[in-house]
């Protein structure tokens, strides 16, 4: 379950919609980020808020890239497969990512901290060859660079303290 | 362009926020305020039809016709949104506009909710861009806050509000209807009949605009109409344009310029010419659906014009401009580019959703060595198809094929002779 606050939030957002559905996204990324993806449990639970049947929640959850219906990483990391990037061989970046973290493309780490996953044109075209991890932009990446960032996140990751 | 007036991305480069304080400094908000004690909605829709702005989304309906067609009967509550789940790829003006100056769309959408009587306005912003959405909901809150959002603007009797709206993916949602089922939280196909502007959100009149858009609504009734249609730089084109550079180019990035700039002037002036060691091959004048340009026809005025005039299924697009150099494989960017639109398609007709896979099929065996003369004039046949499709998603993707097949033909051919793609050593 989410914490009643979160859920005394998202009831006070629904009840001011005109119709609560308009909030269907809002919801599902709320609990995404409650359980790390949208489990089972998190889309009933969210049809529940939004007065919806879990199976008209599965129809648009299914559809959208950025709600994960499986467990992934705590890191979700994103790599650009646009035009743009693909010129500036975002393959070695796939191909780096994926043998320093020894999973293929669509793969969470054993420790639970990372998955890999192509992502369509991110629009930081000016950034080339370019990555979101949890939402946030890194680009222009070099294998060096992304070792940095990998090392970073690894700490910051199995830190206790941290919030993901 | 030196002296040369930019209306909505005031710096260069644009790498900052302009927030409440100093965009009023700079004139913000005038234009809501001259609006609502001048004007009656008619009026600004005339002078915004004067003015010659187009929707800069990638259509290029001009903006002030769009507005016309929202009756005067119409009922009520009617919403104005305003697109900026940018997906194209190359496409990045939106997210540079709305992180730079986000009053600039805001005070455009009260605008047009004003001009069309709207109680709510909704920004449809992309998830990529959060940080856009962060800047997005400090600016609001800014506005709600110096009353220029909220009860009686102004002390006029209109009243609007603003809501964002985060989506969670998916170029599709980008299209008008795809983004009113994507609201409505269905699965966002675009399958809905008739004029938004008649049935839209909830059924309501609805009226869309793209980001860019929007935000030169502002000066336009500030400075006039006939002030915007002279600044554009070419006979046809009004006002001013921002260009996303990218590719193969030394200085990739946004350009505000007036709407018309020939292409060789942008990139050799304000992208800095190609990279080191790399020729000038092609470019995809406006994002990934439209035509890769031929040689001959490089030497372009970038505006929607021009572009219609040259005929052959070239379009304008949204002016991002995708720069390919001499090693790269035009075959294998189609490729690219047609893997995303066959992922991205939302699988709600049959023309799309089966003849995208087929026409990437066809191409990753050509870019494998795989290749045999009759799979050009399949791609011919199957991009017809494509153009059976319920929206203008995928005669778009289309489009970058057609370009291929017709004007780089040879590129293919050596695929095929040498039964492997000569671009990879």
């Amino acid at each position: 379950m989410l914490p009643k606050e979160t859920i005394a939030i998202l009831q006070q957002n629904i009840s001011r919609t005109e119709h609560p559905r308009e909030l269907a996204v809002e919801v599902m990324f709320t609990l995404q980020k409650h359980y790390g993806y949208l489990s089972d449990e998190a889309l009933e639970e969210g049809a529940r808020l939004l007065g919806q049947t879990p199976l008209e929640l599965e129809e648009i959850a299914t559809f959208y890239e950025f709600i994960y219906r499986e467990p992934v990483g705590k890191y979700v990391i994103h790599v650009c497969d646009g035009t743009i990037c693909w010129m500036f061989n975002h393959q070695s970046v796939m191909d780096h990512i994926s043998s320093r973290l020894g999973i293929p493309l669509g793969g969470t780490t054993e420790d639970g901290l990372f998955s890999l996953l192509p992502v369509c044109c991110i629009g930081y075209c000016d950034h080339a060859p370019a990555m979101l991890i949890n939402g946030k932009l890194y680009g222009p990446l070099t294998p060096d660079g992304i070792d940095t960032i990998l090392q970073e996140l690894r700490r910051q990751g199995s830190s206790p303290r941290e919030e993901g | 362009m030196e002296g040369h007036p930019r209306l909505v991305l005031l710096d260069q480069p644009p790498d900052r926020t302009i927030f409440l304080e100093e965009y009023q400094r700079r004139g913000g908000y005038q234009a809501l305020a001259k609006v609502l004690k001048q004007y009656v909605p008619p009026q600004v829709v005339q002078i915004v039809q004067d003015s010659g702005l187009r929707g800069l989304g990638g259509a290029g309906f001009p903006t002030g016709r769009k507005w016309s067609l929202l009756k005067k009967e119409a009922p009520f509550p009617r919403y104005v949104i305003a697109n900026s789940d940018e997906m194209e790829p190359g496409t990045y003006k939106d997210r540079v506009l709305v992180h730079h100056n986000p009053h600039a769309l805001i005070e455009g959408l009260i605008i047009a909710g004003y001009t069309a009587s709207a109680e709510k306005g909704i920004i449809f912003i992309r998830s990529a861009y959060e940080e856009s959405a962060q800047v997005l909901e400090k600016a609001v809150a800014e506005a709600r806050q110096a009353g220029w959002v909220g009860k009686n603007i102004l002390g006029s009797a209109y009243s609007f509000d603003l809501v964002i709206h985060r989506s969670a993916g998916r170029y599709i949602c980008g299209e008008a209807k795809g983004l009113i089922h994507a609201l409505e939280g269905k699965r966002p196909h675009p399958n809905i009949e008739g004029h938004l502007t008649d049935a839209g959100l909830w059924g309501r009149p609805t009226v869309i605009n793209n980001a860019e858009t929007l935000a030169y609504v502002p000066p336009i009734l500030k400075n006039g109409a006939e002030w915007f249609r002279n600044l554009g730089r070419s006979r046809a084109a009004a006002g001013n344009k921002i260009y996303s550079v990218s590719g193969r180019v030394n200085h990739p990035g946004c350009l505000e310029l007036p709407f018309g700039t020939p292409l060789p002037e942008i990139l050799e002036v304000y992208a800095g010419g190609m990279q080191p060691g790399y020729e000038f091959k092609t470019c995809l004048p406006g994002g990934a659906s439209t035509r890769f340009l031929s040689r001959k026809d490089c030497d372009i005025e970038m505006d929607f014009e021009s572009f219609e005039k040259l005929g052959r299924g070239y379009r304008f697009g949204t002016g991002a401009v995708i720069v390919f150099d001499h090693k790269t494989c035009l075959v294998g960017a189609t490729l690219n580019l047609i893997q995303f639109f066959a992922r991205e398609s939302c699988g709600f007709c049959t023309p799309c959703r089966e003849g995208l896979p087929f026409i990437r099929d066809l191409l990753q065996r050509l870019e494998e060595g795989e290749g045999e003369d009759a799979f050009i004039p399949m791609l011919r046949t199957m991009c017809g198809h494509l153009f059976q499709a319920y929206c203008a998603f995928a005669p778009g993707a289309a489009t970058p094929v057609l370009g291929l097949v017709e004007d780089f033909v040879e590129e293919i051919q050596e695929h095929i002779s040498q039964k492997k793609c000569p671009f990879k050593t």
